[in-house]
This record gives structure tokens, sequence and C-alpha cells, in this order.
């Protein structure tokens, strides 16, 4: 139910005149409020300790092919859920004045988000795969018209190599789930069930083939190397809104997917490609740091740290360890608001300074200090310092890894270092240092920009100390999901005995 | 010698009777009512017979599953369902046909003459086309049910001759139209004599004309294999060219892109129901035996269809050529349909082919709308900016492009997934790894156009949309509210072929 207010806002808003744009905004802006109240409600009556779906829904909806609207949540879809719905209104606040300046009128960005906000909770409750691959689709169409329509720069192409690259691995997923309703046809009934297809009996070939099929998708969407090479472009066009739920929130989908149908419906294949994929994860991590230290472009610099992030995320989930495994998961809720605080003050700093080339900042502390102050705690979270909130799922993740996979996260942890790197170094040049000419006279926060900053760096914050209420939701999920898989965490042994 | 009066079963073949009455009546009006009046009597009559014929086909759905005059035609659960589909699209499209901006006011005078001028000052308008229409709707009705060559033959001749015609009744760039035509006639007589030339051997193999009896003759294995073989391929190229499939597709670029539009969007249509259907029938009960000889062909036919199709799309600037190219993709996709060989590739091809029909005819409406000074624009690059001066224009294109590209929650997507589950079931699984391949190749040319009316600013060549008369109005949304319906709801169009999908012989 909640997943629908946003679209029958949209549908409200779509009915508003084109002239009114502060009517639109506030309008958008109050709907996607209430759909996170409506969210943080449900989220208020799940019970943490059961591991089975909650709020499940099941209407029938193609019933020629068995596919059903099911929908159902589990903590790790949860929390993922609640991530987006709060981003909603912050993006929205944050970036009031962004869609001027776009291809269209300010309704129709408002109506995209809206949109986009529906399809976002619909991909993360969907217990159909049929629904699933719908939405993960469909979604693909307001973004698409979100960048290349109110980006910046040389948005129409970025808008089409992101659509094209998340097609192209959209198709291979859908030979796969073709291959699984036949299989499911042969084997009891037509069904796109997600527990019943989980139980399909395969040959290990096929079961390899089809997993292939799905984590090819969610790796470009999740962007995991090499299939990133259309993230840094997007993120660079994109207006910074646009940016936060791309990065924030869709590529989570990605990730989200490879523990929700990469492990769920192929266990044994996720066993056997898991050393490449923890490979490709380590390679990531590394590269995505080493790449984000050269950019000189602010928003592609952030796209490239979030490729490094991905990595860990993809890590820990494949390491398969409870920890890892609840460590990617608050990776991806942690993930979520440091890419949106850095996304949205990057945003304010761009959108005053009239640039985006980190050189032509410097010595905003002095002249702006509570944004100065605001971009570096963003940065100080993307680091992961300890006391703030990514530094305990990056915590979780390393620890989680190395009992499995020592290697991997030893050399994960480079990544730190020259994660330190990358944000000290745009720290360092934007805000420190004398001040630029020209940027003597920017302004400070205002009033709206405050209000909308302020809980994303709360919760930064806080869950940095106090990560509890959410782990305890996650916890049971991510220990269920590898409990289904067959694993256990391996016994930590000491030298010598 | 005795001959015996044949029988002949009038509420079964009603459907057919009726557009040729409605056909005929027509030619009446062409000769008994005054100039002013004709083109609303046309429209009233033609609307009128395919409305009624319409009703007449949902009336006997219960009576299926018979044989009629004498065993000519079969009426079952498929064959009604093609029927209705091809009598739904041309219900459709018969409201662009109306627009009478796009055909010439006299075919018969000579491009650029004195009495062109004097005709198109006059304000003649052509009203011909009705009854053309309905004599090729007729066909179109006859081709799927066809039980035995002859009348197959005969079908495919009364559905193709008027629309020969039809494609060379232009207004603008009347040469090109012309040229559209003739191509058309001769590669379709080229067709025809092979389709011939297959039913003899046919024939000969089975020593009858009947499906029934050729069907037999396969199953008992007793004749000639080789005279078999000759006589699948060859009518299977008859078939094939028809449908567009490649290496028979030379024609359809050229005919698509000079043709009226209205008459292309018809003809890609509903000609792909009638083929598909009668396709369908051949090979899944007639040949459905010899399916090791046939099968293989058909694979490599759908491959290169598909990647073809796809890959030239890509390279084309002239926006009927480009749906004309896209439509010889999903040729291949159909394909993969008869490939299926099984009930649910039956059912989803049916679908397929409703759901793209339907698509097309609102796309090519579109087509007839942008416009500048001298006609219809299909440059593609003249359709820059277009999202900026037609918002909703370009949209209902932008939007059966994604139809056609089977994104999720459109028809084509359905379709899509319905055509290639049913084809991967029966073990074709190289041939769903091409189509899923191709389709990615294809999204990319259909988003391209997208960006250029969305993305791209416009250059100041006076390219406009012209204001749609209610009749063009009224072909784009039926179209587009079919193709999201089925898009988001394809429940009840799915249960209602289920039943009826059962070929009998």
């Amino acid at each position: 139910m909640t997943a629908l207010l946003p679209l029958i806002g949209a549908v409200l808003l779509a009915t508003l005149p084109k002239s009114a744009e502060l009517r639109a905004k506030q309008f958008a802006f109050g709907t996607t409020l209430v759909t996170a109240a409506s969210a943080i409600a449900m989220a208020v009556q799940f019970q943490r300790d059961n591991t089975d779906l909650q709020f499940v829904e099941v209407r029938s909806w193609i019933p020629s092919f068995g596919i059903n609207y099911a929908v159902g949540i589990d903590g790790i879809a949860l929390v993922l859920i609640l991530m987006s719905v709060i981003l909603a209104p912050i993006v929205i606040l944050a970036g009031w004045n962004e869609a001027q300046g776009g291809r269209w009128s300010v309704k129709t960005f408002y109506i995209l988000i809206l949109v986009l906000e529906t399809m976002m909770i619909g991909v993360f409750s969907a217990t159909d795969v049929f629904l699933f691959y719908v939405i993960f689709e469909a979604m693909l169409v307001p973004v698409y018209f979100l960048i290349g329509g109110y980006g910046t720069g040389e948005r129409s192409a970025a808008a089409v190599k992101f659509l094209l690259y998340s097609l192209f691995g959209g198709l291979l997923m859908l030979a796969s789930i073709i291959a699984l309703y036949v299989m499911s046809g042969d084997q009891g009934g037509h069904t796109f069930d997600l527990a019943k297809l989980a139980n399909l009996e395969m040959s290990s070939t096929t079961q390899n083939f089809l997993f292939l099929g799905f984590f090819i998708a969610f790796a470009i969407k999740a962007p995991l190397w090499p299939f990133h090479t259309w993230l840094p472009d997007a993120a660079q066009s994109a207006t910074p809104g646009t940016s936060v739920l791309l990065l924030g929130v869709l590529d989570k989908v990605g990730t989200f997917g490879m523990i929700r149908y990469c492990l769920t419906l192929f266990p044994e294949a996720s066993k056997t490609f898991t050393p490449v994929i923890i490979v490709l994860a380590v390679i990531s991590i590394i590269y995505g740091a080493i790449l984000a230290i050269g950019q000189k472009d602010l928003k592609r610099l952030i796209a490239f740290t979030s490729i490094s992030h991905f990595g860990f995320i993809t890590m820990g989930i494949f390491a398969m360890t409870s920890q890892s495994q609840s460590g990617a998961t608050l990776y991806m809720f942690n993930h979520g608001f440091s890419t949106a605080a850095l996304f949205i003050v990057g945003g304010w700093m761009i959108a005053r300074r009239g640039s985006s080339t980190i050189s032509d900042f410097g010595g905003l502390q002095r002249v702006t200090p509570v944004m100065a102050w605001c971009f570096f705690l963003a940065g100080m979270s993307s680091l992961a310092l300890p006391g703030l909130s990514s530094f305990v799922s990056e915590f979780l993740v390393l620890v989680g890894t190395y009992t499995r996979y020592p290697v991997a996260a030893i050399i994960a942890t480079v990544g730190i270092i020259l994660a330190a790197l990358y944000i000290l170094i745009p720290v360092q040049r934007a805000l420190h240092g004398p001040t630029t000419p020209g940027n003597e006279n920017l302004p400070d926060l205002n009033l709206r920009e405050k209000v909308a900053i302020a809980p994303v760096l709360a919760a930064i914050i806080a869950l940095g100390f106090y990560p509890a209420p959410l782990l305890n939701v996650i916890n049971p999920a991510a220990m269920h999901v590898n409990s289904q898989l067959g694993f256990t965490d391996p016994v930590p042994t000491v030298e010598g005995k | 010698m005795v001959f015996n009066s044949p029988t002949l079963e009038y509420s079964l073949l009603a459907p057919i009777l009726i557009i040729l009455a409605g056909a005929l009546i027509g030619v009446l009006i062409e000769a008994f009512v005054g100039k002013t009046r004709r083109p609303i009597v046309q429209l009233a009559v033609a609307l009128t017979s395919l409305v009624l014929a319409l009703i007449q086909v949902i009336r006997i759905r219960d009576l299926s599953s018979t044989t009629a005059a004498m065993g000519s035609v079969v009426i079952d659960g498929p064959g009604l369902l093609f029927q209705g589909a091809i009598l739904i699209i041309a219900i459709i499209s018969i409201f662009l046909i109306a627009d009478q901006d796009n055909f010439t006011s006299s075919a018969a005078a000579l491009p650029g003459s004195e009495e062109e001028r004097q005709a198109t000052q006059s304000g003649t308008v052509l009203t011909e086309i009705y009854p053309l229409t309905l004599f090729a709707v007729a066909g179109m009705l006859l081709f799927p049910i066809s039980s035995d060559l002859i009348t197959l033959f005969v079908a495919l001749e009364v559905l193709s001759l008027p629309l020969y015609l039809m494609a060379g009744l232009s207004r603008h760039r009347r040469l090109a139209s012309q040229e559209a035509a003739l191509k058309y006639f001769l590669l379709g007589a080229f067709s025809s004599a092979f389709f011939l030339f297959g039913a003899a051997y046919l024939y000969g193999y089975a020593g009858t004309v009947s499906f029934a009896g050729i069907h037999a003759a396969v199953v008992g294995g007793t004749g000639n294999d080789i005279i078999l073989l000759l006589g699948m391929a060859f009518v299977a190229i008859g078939l094939l060219f028809k449908v567009g499939a490649v290496p028979f597709h030379a024609w359809s670029p050229d005919v698509y892109q000079g043709a009226p539009t209205p008459i292309t969007g018809f003809m890609a249509a509903a000609t792909k129901v009638a083929a598909f259907g009668a396709m369908l029938r051949i090979f899944y009960t007639v040949l459905g035996e010899a399916q090791w000889q046939w099968r293989p062909f058909f694979l490599v036919i759908a491959i290169i269809t598909m990647i073809f199709g796809s890959l030239v799309a890509i390279s084309q600037r002239d926006v009927k050529r480009m749906l004309a190219y896209s439509s010889i993709a999903h040729a291949g996709f159909l394909l993969t349909g008869v490939i299926a060989l099984n009930k649910a590739g039956l059912e989803a091809s049916i679908y397929y082919l409703f759901a793209y029909g339907v698509a097309t005819v609102g796309a090519f409406g579109i087509v007839t709308l942008v416009r500048d000074s001298s006609g219809e624009v299909s440059d593609l690059n003249r359709w820059a900016g277009l999202g900026k001066r037609s918002p909703w224009v370009a949209s209902a294109f932008a939007f059966f492009l994604l139809a056609f590209a089977g994104i999720p929650l459109t028809s084509g997507f359905i379709g899509k997934f319905a055509i290639f589950s049913a084809a991967y079931e029966s073990g074709a699984t190289s041939v769903v790894i091409v189509g899923v391949l191709s389709s990615a190749i294809a999204a990319f040319f259909y988003i391209r156009v997208i960006v250029l009316m969305f993305f791209t600013d416009a250059t100041e060549d006076g390219t406009s949309v012209v204001i749609p008369s209610i009749l063009t109005r009224l072909t784009i949304i039926i179209s587009l509210a079919i193709t999201v319906a089925l898009g988001v709801f394809p429940a009840p169009l799915l249960d209602f072929i289920k039943p009826l999908a059962i070929f009998i012989r």
C-alpha cells in the first residue's frame, strides 16, 4: 500500500497546471513525507525476529503465466525501503530549484520522481520474479528521462549509455527468467514465486548459466568492475538529486538482487562463482579508489568512490558469513546516506560556484563555514571514520570477509587508505587553502538547505554510535540468507592450538 | 457426369461475405453517389461492414471446430482469433485511411501533369480506397482459415492485389509511391509463383490439395520425400515473402517508404496477422509431423531475420524505413513462435500478432501527423526536438517505440516473453538467445529516435505536427489504449485466447 502512495501523488500532480511550479514542489514534497511516515509506521510493526516475509500481499495478475502481484519484505528489504523513502523527501527539499533549466516543466520532474519512488519501493518488496523484472526494467524509463531531461553537460549521451547498459543486462536476466519459468512448468506448474523457484532442481551447468544471467544484470546495476563505465558519466550529467536516487537507491537494487535472487535461486552456482566475484569486488574497491583520486570533477569523484563502496558491499555479500552479510546490508543503507550527503552538499557547492571542477573551489571553509563542515562530515562518512555510520558497516564487512577470505580482506583494507586520500585531497583543495578568486561572496546554506541536510548528517552520526536498531532488523534476515545457503560461520582458529 | 451443388454454411462464412458485400456496395457507391457525399457514405459503409463482420465472428465463436464450404475452409478457434484481430486492426486503420490528405486525388493522372494539378485543385478525393481495403480484408479473413491449397492461393491473391494498388496512391512523392507499388507487384507475383510451384509439388506428393489429405500423406510417409521437401520449401518461401522474413524481405523497406502511410500501417499490421495465421496453420497442423525437415530451415531463417532486421535498422535515416526494418526483426521474433510448435507458441503468436499490429497502426498514424509544407516528413533528422513542440504526439510515439522494444508494462514485453518462453520450452534455446540479443540491438535504434525527439534541439526548418483530425486521433488513442492495457493487464486477453487456441484439421 505504501508503494502506491507516491503513484497516487504522481497522478494527482499531473492534474496541476504547468505554471503552478511552487504548488507542484510542495505537493511532491508532501507526498514523499506522507510516504515516509507510512513506511516508518510499517517499520514499527515489523517483527524483527521473524525471518519469514512480512506484510505479504498476493494478488493474481496474469494467471495464464502463473504471474502474481506478490509483495512481502524481510529485514533486508525493510531497511532498503526505509532508506529510499527517507531519502526521497530530502532529495526534493535539498534540490528545491534543480528542476529549473530542464527540457520540460518542473511538474514533469516531480512526476518522474514520484513514479520512480513507487518503483523503488516495489522493486525491493516484490517476491514474484516476474514482477521484480518488470519493475527493474520499467524504472529505467523515469531515470532515463530524469538524466536526459534535467541533467547538465552531455546529458543525453549519458542517459542513453545508462539505458543501453541496463537494458542489455536486463535482457540477459530475461533469458534466465524464461528458463526458470519453463523449468518450473516441467516441475509442477508454471510459477514465478521466489520461494517455489528456489526449490527447482536443475543441473549445475544450467544453474551456472542462469546465475550469470542474473548476476551480470545486477553487476551492471550495482556497478561492479568491469561493468561500471556508465556510472561516472551518468552521475556527472544527472542533477544532484537524481544522482542521489541513482547511486543511493537504484544501484542498491543490484546488490539487493544479488542477495535476494542470485543467492536464493542459485545457491550452488553462487558458491561456484564466489572466488571470481570476490576478485572482481576487490578490483572494484581498489580501482574505484585509485580513479577517484585522479578525478578533477567533483561528481565523477563521488561516482568512483561509489564504485569502490559497491566493491565492499559485493564482497560482503559473497563472503557469506553472518557478519559480512549483515555488514553488507548495513553498508547499503549507510552508503545511501553518505552518498546523499556528498551529492547534496556537492550539488550546492557546484550550483553556487557554477562549476564542478574541484580546483575551482578553495577557501570555502572561510567563506561558507556551515556548508564546508557539512561537506567535511559527508566526506568523513565516506572514508568510514570511526564514530560515523559507515565505519560500523565497513568494519563488519572486513571482519566477516577475513574469517573466510583473509587475503581479499587484507587487500581491501588498502582501499580504506586510498579512501583517505580521495576524500582528503578534495577536502583540502576545496575547503582549505587560500580563497580562489570569485569565491569570496558565495552565500552559505540557507534555512531550507540546513533543514534538508540535518537529518542525513544526524543519521550518519547517530548510527555510527548506535547501529543496534538497524542491525537488530538486519541480522535475523542475513542469518536466514546464509543458513539457506548452508553456510555457517567459520570458527576462528588460534595459532598453536 | 454429375455435379453436386456445394453446401455452404452461410453463418460461418458470414464475416467474409459481409466484407465482400460491403466492398461491392462501395463500388456501386462510386458509380451512383455524388462526389461530395461519397467520402462520408463510403466510410460509413466500410465501418459498418467491418463492425458487422466482427460481431459475426464473435457470435460464431462457439460454433468453431467445424469445417465449412465442403472442407475448403476450417472454422476453428485460432482461425476466428486471427479474423477478429484482422477486423479490429482494420477498424482502427480505417479511421486513418479516412484522413484523405494522404492519398492522391486522381491515381490515373501522371505525376506532375496538368491533369493532376486540375484534380488536386478541384478538391476531388479518392474514395476507391474503401472498397479496395475491404477486398483486401476479405482476402485476409480467408487466408488463415483456408483448408486447401487452392483456397489458400485464392485468398493470397485476393488480399494482395488491392494492396499492390493501394501502395501506389500516395499524394506526395507520387513517383516513389508508384515505384513501390510496381516493386511490390512484381516481387509479389514472383512469390505467388513460388507458392503455386510449391503447391503443385505438394499436390504431386499427396495426390490432393486438401490440408487433411496432405497431412495424412505426411503421417503415412508413403510419398516421395524429395517432392514433399520441395513443396514445403516453395510454399514456405511464398509465405515468408509475405511476412518479410530475410532473405525474402527486400521489397518491404521500399514499399513501406513509398506507400501512403496509412496503407503502410494497415499493410504491416494486418498482412502479418493473416500471413502468420496461414503459416501457423500449415506448419502446425499439416506439416507438424514433418518438423524434422522444416524446423532447422525456419530456425536459420528466424535467426538471420532477427539479426539482420535489428542491425540494418540502426543505420536508417528515414522513420518509415526504420519501422520497415523493425517489422522485419519482428517477423523474426514471430517466427520463433512458429518454431516453438506447441500450444504455448500458438497462444503467444496470436497475442504477439495482435499487440504488434495495433501498435504498428498507431505508430504509422503518428508518422502521418509530422509534416512540413510539402507533405509528410519521414526524415528522422527533422524529427529532432519534436518532444518540445508537440509533447503529446512525441510521447505517444515514444510509447509505441518502447512497446516495439519490449520494455515492461507495454504489450510488446508480454508478447516477447510469451513467445520466447514458448520457443525455449520447445528446446529452441539458440533462437531464444539470439532473440534476446537482437532485442538489445533493436532497443538501440528505438531509443535513438526517442533521444532525437526529446533530447535534441530542433533545427529551424518548419517541420510541424498538424493538428490531428478526429479520425486520426481516434486511431492513435485506441491503439495507445490497447497497447497500455495489454501491457498492464494482459490476463483477460491471454485467458480468452487460451481455450480457443487449438487448431483442428
